[in-house]
């Protein structure tokens, strides 16, 4: 182990309180034994299919979840426990979320004063050069919300950042929706944040161009992480990946044969025993239906959860 | 510019409700039993047959209802709204006078809705499905289904006669000449009504505002707001009430219907003289003209009301302020 993680998340799993059909109740363990760590001065890449869990991981780290979700596990911030009342504190100025789109802008305020997270002058000039810097001139200072285009949107909610110094910002889907050329850029501001020490977690469907900005690579499947491996391997090729998913996911990029892989991504509803790869895994065996342990790659860049290992 | 379009469409919209409403309610009076004579004679007068005759030529009553119906609408064009049966003055003296004290009434009990409602509405809302939100919701839910006139009839009872605070009614006190009534007296004549007034409102206004506030506190800028560290003041302050502002000042003016037609019950019970007394009146002893001149302006009023809230909403929804203007 190098240094202490800005984000370290041990066996997290997050459960919400339903009601079904009238008054009965029910318990929907949406994320379960999620493991995770952000370094300084890095980027990692959070990626999976929808509803694995990905955007409600940062509304946990952020403390935004719904009233109804239970909590349980650990969430270290620099070492010590992020507890409901230290997040309280530092969100907004040492851990930043930039939302996805334009709906988490207030449709009746003008996006440079709601950018601004204080109405004071140095809060207005960070504004200013941070719109500078993302291409938006002064003019959109002065717009609405609906009058911003998606790629506009987009870089006004990075902009937010500027406020303040975090130390840890989390990005959640910077790029659907943009070009080649916007996505790219956008992934390279991102990596300037990281190369000014801070911790970046990009939650993100665009693993081709994630794996060309970050640094390692954290996949999610059915609401847990199944690997967490260096970026590089994910270019180098499917022979450096070890879990099964990460190499059908692998296999399922374009570039690397589009292949598909049978079969769906379970719902919470359904409880598991074992591994959640079990019903769609080539070299599923019985063991696989008992606890899966965690390996740790040896150069600690990493680990899988399969019983084979790495 | 967008504003002026939509006051222009409404003025229109005005016009043609006008027509309507003139027309249906001449249809409805023509049609009803009342005889216009023997309204204008009253009872216990000697009038003779002939005299009757005469009266009823002179009025044209023997026309055909077209034309008696072009007759009026042009004597209203004009600003002639004829001669009140009752009050034997001008019926537009008498609809000025009485729409004075019921304006009055009305102000204070749409000024006292629209805040309280608000205010509860914004506080239910924030703090939804918590003891406090639960309590003012209950406590809207029995006053909406409770009638005005009951309240008023429990008011009267509780703060007039047993305490003593506030007049048994009318809308100025009994023995003092007109000259000398002051503006506060008449106030103090009107809060217990208007009170019991904005009772059959406010609740309406507060759980609208609760829906709106509770939709609000769901978006996704209020959860960027607090992901943001935005303290829930702060939020309160600049996402919430700006957000929710819109649709109050809507419902506030859209609002006024409704108290124009609480105030016929509560003006009934405290025996206030306004508009709706009036109305009342003027149906029961067969005031025709009265009547009818009595729902014209109502009917303006209310629209006015309506049209204000829809002026308000272009102006201060930048969606529609702003949407002609081109963006980047």
């Amino acid at each position: 182990m190098k240094n202490i993680p800005e984000i370290e998340i041990e066996n997290l799993s997050i459960t919400f309180k339903i009601y079904e059909k009238g008054l009965i109740q029910k318990n929907i363990k949406t994320i379960s034994n999620l493991c995770l760590k952000a370094y300084k001065g890095e980027i990692l890449a959070v990626v999976g299919s929808s509803g694995s869990g990905k955007s409600l991981l940062a509304h946990a780290i952020m403390g935004i979840l719904p009233k109804n979700a239970t909590v349980t596990g650990s969430i270290k911030y620099k070492g010590s426990e992020l507890t409901e009342k230290r997040i309280h504190n530092l969100r907004g100025k040492e851990i930043c979320i930039i939302p996805q789109s334009v709906s988490y802008l207030d449709p009746l305020m003008k996006v440079g004063s709601q950018v601004m997270i204080k109405n004071n002058k140095s809060c207005f000039e960070k504004m200013r050069n941070a719109f500078k810097r993302y291409d938006l001139c002064e003019n959109a200072e002065k717009l609405y919300p609906f009058q911003y285009s998606g790629g506009m949107a987009r870089r006004a909610l990075i902009s937010t950042v500027e406020q303040t110094e975090p130390s840890v910002i989390i990005a959640d889907e910077p790029t659907p929706g943009l070009d080649k050329q916007m996505a790219y850029k956008t992934m390279k501001y991102f990596r300037d944040f990281a190369d000014k020490g801070k911790a970046v977690i990009i939650i993100t469907h665009d693993i081709d161009i994630a794996v060309q900005y970050a640094d390692k690579v954290s996949v999610f499947y059915g609401g847990t992480t199944l690997e967490t491996t260096k970026a590089e391997n994910f270019i180098k090729g499917e022979k450096y990946l070890c879990h099964p998913y990460t190499k059908a996911l692998y296999n399922a990029l374009p570039q690397n044969g589009f292949k598909p892989v049978e079969g769906f991504q379970p719902s919470p509803y359904d409880v598991f025993e074992g591994c959640i790869y079990y019903d769609r895994c080539d070299i599923r065996c019985e063991k696989c239906k008992e606890n899966i342990p965690i390996y740790n790659f040896p150069d600690g860049s990493g680990f899988v959860r399969c019983i084979n290992g790495y | 510019m967008n504003v002026i379009k939509i006051i222009f469409k409404n003025s229109i919209r005005m016009i043609t409700l006008l027509i309507a409403v003139a027309i249906a309610s001449f249809i409805l009076v023509t049609s009803s039993p009342i005889d216009p004579v023997q309204s204008y004679v009253r009872e216990g007068v000697a009038v003779s047959a002939e005299q009757r005759e005469e009266i009823a030529n002179y009025w044209g009553l023997y026309n055909s209802p077209i034309e008696r119906f072009e007759n009026w609408g042009k004597n209203i064009l004009n600003g002639d709204m004829g001669t009140s049966l009752i009050y034997r003055k001008p019926v537009s003296e008498v609809i000025g006078e009485k729409f004075q004290s019921s304006i009055i009434l009305m102000s204070i009990s749409w000024i006292i809705s629209g805040i309280l409602g608000f205010v509860l509405g914004v506080i239910m809302g924030v703090f939804e499905s918590s003891k406090i939100d639960k309590f003012i919701r209950n406590i809207c839910f029995i006053i909406s289904s409770t009638p005005s006139f009951w309240i008023g009839m429990m008011f009267l009872i509780i703060f007039s006669v047993k305490l003593g605070w506030f007049p048994i009614g009318f809308s100025v006190p009994i023995g003092v000449s007109s000259d000398n009534i002051t503006f506060s007296q008449k106030l103090y004549h009107a809060i217990l009504p208007a009170i019991t007034l904005s009772f059959s409102s406010f609740s309406n206004i507060a759980l609208h505002t609760r829906a709106k506030i509770t939709e609000i506190m769901k978006s996704n800028y209020i959860l960027f707001a607090k992901a943001r560290g935005e303290s829930l003041f702060n939020i309160i302050k600049r996402h919430v009430l700006r957000n929710a502002l819109i649709p109050a000042v809507t419902l506030q003016f859209a609002s006024i219907s409704e108290i124009f037609g609480g105030s016929i019950l509560a003006e009934q019970v405290f025996s206030y003289p306004g508009l709706g007394q009036t109305a009342v009146d003027a149906g029961l002893r067969g005031d025709i003209p009265l009547l009818l001149g009595i729902a014209l302006i109502s009917s303006i009023f209310v629209f006015l009301g309506n049209i204000i809230a829809n002026i308000l909403y272009a102006v201060l929804d930048p969606k529609i302020r702003e949407g002609a203007k081109y963006s980047e």
